[in-house]
């Protein structure tokens, strides 16, 4: 199909700046995989059911298949790559949280949305808490009890 | 691929009416995305312009007034939960909010997108049916207010001209002593589209009762009210039986159900007739 005429966006991605030149409608997902070639971010779905593609949008976790690049014009994105995810993919490898990993990037992205709100909620990170956090994270290998352990692990700065 | 569409990005409400005028049928406003990206990546929907309004800050917030609670339409289901106003005036909202999506898709759902987007399987808009809210429509040439009821004319239609924007939508002060209920059925409890969503609003005076308001969601190719529960219970003290009689009624008379991907039509009749049923006894038989 042909776009709008291409337009040039400019975001951090993970702290740095970078810009785009792209139609305004093109999703962020494609823009971050195809433009910026950062991969780690999946598209399981392309609908907002799985939550493999979730990325931050001024810290705010978002379905990247769904945002529009022309709304993130001037906004600070977060990947799976990005500085400040350190501990939780660690806590994701110690505590065997992945199998097929395409859902990873998103439960990752997501653990960290999660444990961000606890913080700023002075909550206690608890299982059930991460379970209604990751619940529009989709795992098809259906690994959740280890991924639920990974999340809370991350969440206590604990890996077994 | 991205869908050839011309796109403008306004920054304010006055910017974004000012896009607007000459808008046609074709002309496309663009929230949060949530159902709009889906329809142009599947080709469900090819938009030839497309007015982006994400960015409009005056179309956010919600403010307590005198009539009211006014809800900006870009208003998201996060900003919903959060809300300790729409706590306080518009208790089934928030718990709708919470069911819809995930946080992934509360963050980016709006009110005012939930309603113009007119589908069947909405959640809030049950909730806006029950509640007698009214939505704000504005354009260059004015603004004017009507019933949510009557903004939704049809599957995916609504009574909103092409130059028009969903500015805000009122729920109007609780009645003394309204009681009300909120149920959603899917697949899974999270992240999961309606099968049949209730909403329902009671007010009732020594155990008779004086209004009662039903909507339901997909049961109908838009939101319906169930006019039969309250012809069939206003002006009554109503025990299990009677209940059970008017939940009846509804599902068979106010409702038009289809098999689709997600159900069948006999299937939501029936959930529908509980779900009533059961909502009703809790609100009106003190039963949990």
């Amino acid at each position: 199909m042909n776009g709008a005429p291409d337009t040039s966006f400019t975001f951090t991605v993970n702290g740095e700046s970078r810009t785009a030149r792209c139609a305004p409608l093109a999703r962020l997902l494609d823009v971050l995989r195809e433009d910026l070639r950062l991969t780690g971010s999946k598209e399981g779905c392309g609908e907002g059911e799985c939550g493999a593609c979730t990325v931050l949008v001024d810290g705010v976790a978002v379905n990247s298949c769904l945002v529009p690049v022309c709304q993130v014009d001037g906004a600070a994105v977060a990947t799976v790559e990005g500085p400040g995810l350190e501990a939780v993919r660690e806590a994701f490898l110690a505590e065997g949280g992945a199998q097929c990993g395409i859902c990873t990037p998103g439960m990752i992205v997501m653990t960290k949305a999660w444990m961000d709100e606890c913080e700023r909620a002075g909550r206690a990170p608890t299982a059930e808490g991460a379970r209604k956090a990751l619940a529009g994270n989709l795992c098809r290998c259906t690994g959740y009890g280890k991924i639920i352990a990974s999340a809370v692990a991350a969440a206590r700065g604990e890996s077994r | 691929m991205s869908p050839a569409a011309t796109v403008s990005s306004p920054r304010t409400l006055a910017g974004a009416l000012d896009a607007l005028v000459g808008a046609t049928e074709a002309t496309l406003i663009l929230a949060g995305g949530t159902d709009l990206m889906v329809e142009f990546q599947t080709g469900r929907t090819r938009p030839g312009h497309v007015v982006d309004v994400w960015r409009v800050d005056e179309l956010r917030g919600i403010r307590a007034e005198p009539a009211g609670l006014r809800i900006g339409a870009l208003t998201t289901c996060t900003e919903l939960r959060a809300s300790a106003l729409a706590q306080e005036h518009a208790d089934i909202l928030v718990i709708a909010a919470d069911e819809v999506g995930a946080e992934q898709i509360q963050a980016r759902a709006t009110i005012g997108g939930n309603l113009g987007t007119a589908s069947p399987a909405a959640d809030l808009t049950p909730v806006l049916f029950a509640l007698e809210a009214e939505v704000r429509l504005v354009s260059k040439a004015g603004a004017r207010s009507l019933p949510v009821t009557e903004f939704l004319t049809g599957y995916r239609k609504t009574a909103r001209r092409p130059e028009e924007l969903i500015e805000s939508i009122l729920v109007p002060t609780r009645a003394p002593g309204e009681r009300r209920g909120f149920r959603k059925v899917g697949t899974r409890r999270a992240q999961s589209i309606s099968k049949v969503v209730v909403a329902v609003a009671v007010t009732a005076l020594d155990g008779v009762i004086r209004t009662l308001r039903a909507s339901a969601g997909s049961v109908a190719e838009r939101t319906i009210l169930l006019p039969s529960l309250e012809r069939e219970l206003a002006g009554k003290a109503p025990d299990a039986a009677a209940l059970d009689r008017a939940a009846r009624r509804a599902a068979t008379a106010d409702c038009a159900p289809i098999d689709d991907v997600r159900s069948t039509a006999r299937y939501r009749r029936e959930v529908l007739r509980r779900i009533l049923r059961t909502l009703l006894a809790e609100l009106l038989l003190d039963e949990t």
